[in-house]
């Protein structure tokens, strides 16, 4: 094996490569090749850092430098200064915000110093399509302690002493799960991983998938083992072709090794692992649909009892968890559930990963710590919001989950106290809204998600649900009427109560939690027909201050339905009859001369 | 599908193939479609037709696979399909406006093709590049940080 005396990672992850990772990439090598480096220096393509805002991200070793915003042009000097000369890049490292310092140093970062990566260990570190890669950190320990040193029995207790509960959404506890689908009775089984991450705002599951996906791999062998099951499914989404491909690599991978096939680790055990490409219904997530779907029919939830682990795929008994769940077990099993259960509070054990996302600073994924308050994650690590505007709300868990106002911040994170808050962890999307989101209109948003992806079985949630976004939508165009918020609290409280399954149950949450914290909001619209937050574009008009109108024509010229007119240099005005509402005059405008009422 | 090379007949063949690929399989049709959907683009009636009598299946069986899932297309699809991210993030860091944008310059409606087949137009639940928002991608080109007038400069070169 050829030693090099340096390593280039590259983030290969969907948001890097979207800001231009792979050019960087070839650029890297060329320029390596042409100051004779390449024999000393490897270019490594890795997963997702997390740090989605700040890419392309490069990453130097043995020294870890980061860099970020990595243009092309910036790389001939990366090389040269850096890795010929060793002088650090200084002008594209991170500047810290509020020191405006710059940050040579990966872990002395804001966003990555209060996170404690345990799911992510690997994520940006190893080249996800080299097995060896994950093997030398460790990779596949568990699976061989679990075949060569415990009974299935030991395992299970293993991850019940952990405290381990489902990451998708609920937080079923997975070792208990476990045992449900090892007591059933059946010679077939089936181990089933739910990777059609369906959260808008949330890519955490993609991000294993992306940068190791060996860990899922591992964590499902380990469930087939623990339960009895020979064979596995990973149900993952189409739209995500880049952690299709390199599963599919890493399958292969495993195969050739033995770490998957025929009598494991000499164990007896044998396990095959195939993948299912969803098609797109969040509705898959729930997990009888989800086999459903894999099963070839529309993807319709059914009622349980009787649960898949008792009866699921081709009616046998199945386990389902979800990626971020199965990337936990080789952790837990290597290093003991002790360890494990040290992390967190009383009831929530171990970390989560988070997708903080909206008009916060540091946009990306941050894994940490279960009871850490939403305010260290979005002051700390996600820097603040942007623009340095106010902070008004936190959504969390998606369209199933609520928002939490301000009041509540402290609050450390946990399965329980989120639920007591009125929302829930959900898969983990944070989205964090500022003074300009009008709650109003982002329950609207959320319903007119969850009502398009409801599968039409049972009524409360198909008719439910749209009548519920008929009155939201009235609201929002200036139309709400005395006890129509009643009338969506009654409606709310039914569908929850009567729906089911999982989607419909928790679709009327985003109504329920911005009614609790952000009702003054509702009856501006309905009573004052005002949209504090001058999103509503039926209740917001755009004018044009005269006195600091310098006449340069550059909303006119911008503007989409010419509603803008006037003399240059002198000001102009705005017809309201022709203005749609979309704003593009007052973010061109230089002169703050446009407002919104 | 211009250059084919038998007068349309190899399509034919070509699905006979993945047909039989799967043939005595469960749980097949969910792939099959897919499958079919890269060869033909989109769904046409026959294919479906096809596929259904092929597995011995009621079509209404297929047909409301197909259109149960937001994957699969009956219609052709434009030259380049444009997909609008209308996920959360993106929804907060000014979505809407994206997607308004695009439907003002093209004039169509989301799901449409333009009347010239240039480009069709699927709002996207979410295209996992948060950190970007708001995001669009134009086949596989991703664009971030958009703004209503960047995107019609970017719709422009094509």
């Amino acid at each position: 094996m050829q030693i090099y005396r340096g390593h280039v990672l590259v983030c290969a992850g969907t948001g890097c490569v979207s800001s231009g990772s792979r050019k960087v990439k070839a650029e890297m090598e060329k320029q390596l090749e042409a100051f004779k480096l390449e024999q000393e220096i490897k270019v490594v393509e890795t997963g997702c850092h997390g740090f989605c805002e700040m890419g392309p991200i490069v990453i130097v070793y043995p020294e870890g430098i980061f860099y970020c915003q990595v243009k092309s042009e910036d790389v001939k000097e990366i090389v040269e200064e850096h890795l010929l000369k060793g002088r650090p890049v200084k002008r594209l490292m991170f500047k810290d915000r509020i020191t405006e310092e710059m940050v040579p140093h990966y872990n002395d970062i804001d966003f990555y110093k209060k996170q404690n990566r345990i799911v992510l260990r690997n994520c940006g570190f190893i080249n996800p399509e080299n097995i060896k890669e994950y093997i030398a950190r460790g990779g596949y320990e568990a699976l061989a302690k679990a075949l060569t040193e415990m009974t299935p029995e030991q395992v299970i207790e293993e991850v019940k002493a952990s405290g381990l509960r489902g990451r998708g959404g609920g937080g079923f506890p997975t070792g208990l799960k476990w045992g449900f689908a090892r007591a059933a009775k059946g010679d077939k089984k089936y181990v089933i991983c739910n990777a059609d991450e369906g959260d808008p705002g949330a890519f955490m599951d993609r991000s294993i998938l992306e940068g190791d996906p060996h860990a899922l791999i591992e964590g499902m062998a380990i469930a087939g083992y623990a339960i009895g099951a020979d064979e596995g499914y990973i149900y993952v989404r189409a739209e995500y072709p880049l952690a299709i491909k390199r599963l599919k690599i890493a399958i292969a991978q495993a195969h050739e090794m033995g770490l998957l096939g025929e009598d494991i680790f000499r164990s007896g055990f044998n396990f095959k692992l195939n993948i299912k490409e969803g098609a797109g219904a969040f509705v898959c997530g729930e997990e009888t649909a989800l086999i459903a779907s894999i099963e070839g029919r529309r993807g319709e939830p059914r009622v349980r009892p009787p649960f898949p682990a008792n009866k699921g795929l081709w009616g046998k008994p199945s386990n389902v968890n979800n990626v971020e769940t199965f990337a936990n077990v080789s952790k837990i099993i290597a290093k003991g559930s002790q360890w494990y259960a040290s992390m967190g509070t009383e009831k929530s054990k171990g970390t989560k990963v988070f997708a903080l996302t909206g008009k916060v600073k540091n946009t990306g994924l941050a894994e940490v710590t279960m009871g850490l308050t939403l305010r260290e994650i979005i002051f700390d690590i996600g820097g603040g919001i942007i623009n340095n505007k106010k902070f008004k709300a936190v959504q969390i868990g998606g369209p199933s989950g609520g928002c939490i106002p301000e009041e509540l911040l402290d609050l450390p994170i946990d399965y329980d106290s989120l639920i007591q808050a009125g929302a829930m962890m959900g898969s983990g999307g944070l989205v964090v809204m500022d003074e300009d989101t009008c709650m109003v209109e982002l329950a609207r948003f959320f319903l007119n998600f969850t009502q398009l992806e409801s599968c039409g079985k049972c009524t409360p949630c198909r008719e439910g649900t749209k009548i519920m976004l008929d009155i939201l939508e009235r609201i929002t165009k200036g139309e709400g009427k005395e006890g129509d918020i009643e009338l969506l609290q009654s409606l709310a409280e039914t569908i929850k109560s009567t729906a089911l399954c999982g989607l419909g149950q928790t679709a009327p949450n985003p109504v329920l939690a911005t009614l609790r914290y952000f009702r003054d909001e509702y009856e501006a619209h309905i009573k004052e027909k005002r949209c504090p937050a001058g999103v509503c574009s039926a209740l917001t008009s755009y004018t044009i201050l005269e006195d600091k109108c310098k006449g340069c024509t550059a909303c006119a010229r911008v503007c989409p339905v010419q509603a803008i007119s006037g003399e240059v240099k002198k000001p102009h005005k705005i017809d309201s009859s022709k203005c749609i509402r979309c704003g593009a005059c007052m973010e061109t405008c230089k002169f703050s001369a446009i407002i919104k009422k | 599908m211009g250059n084919c090379c038998c007068g349309g007949n190899c399509q034919d063949a070509r699905l006979k193939e993945i047909l039989e690929q799967y043939k005595g399989m469960d749980g097949v049709l969910i792939p099959v479609l897919q499958k079919a959907q890269e060869l033909q683009g989109y769904l046409p009636e026959k294919t479906l037709r096809t596929i259904a009598d092929y597995f011995d299946m009621p079509y209404s069986e297929v047909y409301g696979v197909a259109t149960f899932y937001a994957q699969f297309r009956l219609i052709p699809s434009g030259q380049n399909v444009i997909k609008v991210c209308t996920g959360t993030a993106c929804h907060v860091r000014g979505g809407q406006k994206i997607l308004d944008r695009v439907c003002s310059e093209l004039n169509i409606k989301p799901g449409e093709t333009s009347a010239d087949g240039k480009f069709s137009l699927e709002p996207v639940a979410c295209l996992g590049a948060c950190g970007l928002a708001p995001v669009m991608m134009i086949n596989d080109s991703t664009f971030g940080r958009l703004t209503p007038a960047k995107v019609s400069e970017i719709l422009a070169k094509y």
